[in-house]
């Protein structure tokens, strides 16, 4: 194998859990596309990746915190906050050009988020699974609170709606070319600077990395700071979508990221998994959700489908890196 | 003596943080001191408890439950289907939900030992799987359960809350043998260190999957005491309770890491989030403020945890 070769096709290429999802990925492509003569359609695709752009995003957050050895809980309402807020602001703003400055609010409200997420699990210690939990509590309650002092406006600037609802040339979703941005951006983050070295050193043995010198309480932090940045834009971008700021729209969107990320082969212990890996669990998971949703499948058998499929992927890494060789 | 102390430290705080709480709420509430008052509280704080004993079981052998509400709501929807009729009927449908509630948590316990995937993605797996079946059961709130089983196991017994009986019985029942036995001496070994255990010749594997059906066991308890108390079933109940529980765990002092905690602790804990709740509500505190409250409260007894950072010498004990 060629080291010079692409990051992407060599983890195609190399046996593991991303050639495993990109086997069935493929092999769920072909079955729909038999059953379904619009499922190759350019439309139905680009409707597809739409949708997915948004979990694609918070799964990126998702997957830096999870490769330092914890979890944040708190998406759901980051996601929301952020959208709450900066649509707030816009409202505010009543028609002003300065009102496109509410994706800094958002942006603001989801770095700080992660901030005091990333001080209670490095500086505090406190495990992070219960920490960002109780955050997540926290920021619903101001958003409950906020909402019932002031009756404001939920309507998306401008700029969100292009971005999270738009298409270019027509044809291509806006988020969908914000996701492809942002996972350049964490690819670039992760093969080519320190943060992105010490975060595989940290989730793999953070005593170890602390030796060698890496601030490790720093990066922790970085990460539940890059997670809330996340979570804020994929919270802006699918107001821009859906016209408006609502209550629990982050909801859906937490399982499914870290599913995604998991899925994707990355070790919830830490220290281990890809970025591509990532993206193929978006896909596997949007496309699932989707070709039940086509063959109008009630909820219900959905919500089994999907935990057969992590349970079935899972259990067949987990049996992989079992067996030596 | 200090030593008991020094261990218990954080199971006493909750214990006295309820019993503040309790006695405050007891003050402000219009009614007084009575048993009408004590039964309702108790009432609304048992459903939780149970689910939340369960939880402790399994964080005690360091495994998580991330899908401890969805078999709670399963079992209450099951239990809206089953539990009515004659008092054959019933006693057959208790029996059949408790059943339920074992096997959701022996099948959490065959993956997490048997196919070797972490426990937090495997119950957030199976978790999916046991709320779908949950909607197969009963597609939206409704059902029935008998009437005379739930009026006296939600009323009071010579001025004692029925319920609160029901909550120390069945843990005594359950959890005190087991407790008490070498199965679940493996348990707390295997959580605090699984090394050790296994090289002591104690049934690791047999220890892991018990506290996993425990745990359905006592989330089937909290599902049928909900279908009692709300005389219904419904599917959407999960989500919270599973947060609660894990948040019940650590407010009375068990350690997310394993091996070190109390049931006790943790059945105060389950009634401090209930009790703060009703605090408010009869305070008078504005019910828009009452979410933000209740977790500022929540992550204020979580950042205590943060305590234990002023007695480390070595900075290197900081990252175990």
């Amino acid at each position: 194998m060629n080291a010079r070769s692409s990051p992407f096709a060599r983890a195609l290429v190399r046996d593991g859990p991303t050639r495993a999802l990109v086997l069935v990925l493929a092999a769920l492509l072909l079955v729909g596309g038999a059953v379904y003569n619009q499922f190759f359609s350019p439309t139905y695709l680009l409707q597809q990746l739409q949708s997915g752009a948004f979990l694609g995003i918070v799964a990126i957050g998702a997957m830096i915190v999870i490769l330092t050895g914890h979890i944040d809980l708190s998406v759901p309402w980051t996601l929301s906050a952020a959208a709450t807020f900066s649509t707030a602001f816009t409202a505010l703003a009543g028609g002003a050009p300065w009102g496109e400055f509410g994706v800094l609010v958002g942006l603001a409200i989801g770095a700080g988020i992660g901030l005091v997420n990333g001080i209670g699990v490095a500086y505090l210690r406190i495990p992070s699974m219960i920490w960002t939990l109780a955050v997540n509590i926290v920021v619903l309650g101001i958003c409950v609170f906020y909402a019932g002092l002031y009756a404001s406006g939920s309507r998306p600037s401008a700029m969100m709606s292009v971005l999270g609802g738009g298409r270019s040339f027509g044809v291509i979703p806006n988020a969908l070319l914000v996701w492809l941005v942002l996972s350049g951006g964490v690819v670039l983050l992760m093969r080519r600077t320190l943060m992105g070295r010490y975060l595989y050193a940290v989730g793999t043995r953070e005593g170890a990395a602390y030796l060698s010198g890496i601030e490790t309480r720093r990066v922790i932090a970085g990460a539940f700071v890059i997670s809330g940045l996340c979570s804020a834009t994929a919270g802006m971008l699918l107001a821009g979508y859906a016209n408006q700021a609502y209550q629990n729209m982050g909801d859906p969107y937490l399982l499914p990221g870290i599913a995604a990320v998991v899925l994707g082969g990355t070790s919830i212990l830490g220290g281990r998994g890809s970025y591509a890996g990532t993206v193929a669990g978006v896909l596997l998971i949007t496309l699932i959700t989707s070709m039940l949703s086509v063959m109008q499948i009630a909820e219900a058998y959905k919500q089994i489908a999907y935990g057969a499929v992590i349970l079935a992927m899972v259990g067949y890494y987990s049996r992989r890196s079992a067996t030596p060789g | 003596m200090s030593i008991a102390l020094h261990r218990n430290a954080r199971m006493l705080a909750a214990r006295a943080l309820l019993i503040v709480l309790l006695a405050g709420f007891l003050a402000i509430h219009p009614r007084g001191v009575s048993t009408g008052v004590l039964t309702a509280w108790s009432n609304q704080g048992v459903a939780l408890a149970f689910v939340a004993v369960g939880q402790t079981i399994v964080v005690l052998s360091r495994g998580i439950d991330l899908s401890i509400g969805a078999i709670m709501a399963l079992t209450n929807c099951t239990a809206s289907v089953l539990v009515q009729g004659s008092p054959a009927e019933v006693a057959f449908g208790v029996a059949a939900v408790i059943l339920c509630g074992a096997a959701c948590g022996a099948a959490n316990g065959l993956i997490v030992v048997k196919a070797r995937i972490q426990p937090i993605v495997a119950t957030l797996a199976t978790g999916a799987v046991f709320s779908g079946l949950a909607l197969l059961v009963q597609p939206t709130p409704g059902g029935s359960v008998d009437e005379t089983l739930s009026d006296l196991l939600t009323g009071d017994i010579a001025g004692v809350p029925a319920s609160l009986l029901l909550l120390a019985g069945l843990v005594g029942l359950v959890w005190g043998p087991v407790r008490a036995a070498r199965l679940g001496r493996g348990m707390l070994a295997v959580g605090s260190a699984e090394g050790a255990a296994y090289m002591s010749g104690l049934p690791i594997d047999r220890a892991k999957i018990a506290a996993y059906v425990l745990a359905g066991v006592f989330a089937a308890f909290g599902g049928l005491f909900l279908g009692f108390q709300t005389l219904s079933g419904d599917p959407a109940i999960g989500g919270s309770y599973t947060l609660n529980s894990v948040a019940a765990v650590v407010l009375g002092g068990t350690s997310l890491m394993g091996g070190a905690g109390s049931v006790a602790g943790t059945i105060a804990g389950a009634l401090i989030l209930r009790t703060i709740g009703s605090l408010m509500f009869f305070a008078g505190v504005n019910p828009m403020a009452q979410p933000l409250l209740e977790g500022a409260v929540l992550l204020a007894a979580v950042a205590l945890g943060a305590i234990r950072l002023l007695k480390i010498r070595n900075r290197l004990e900081m990252f175990r």
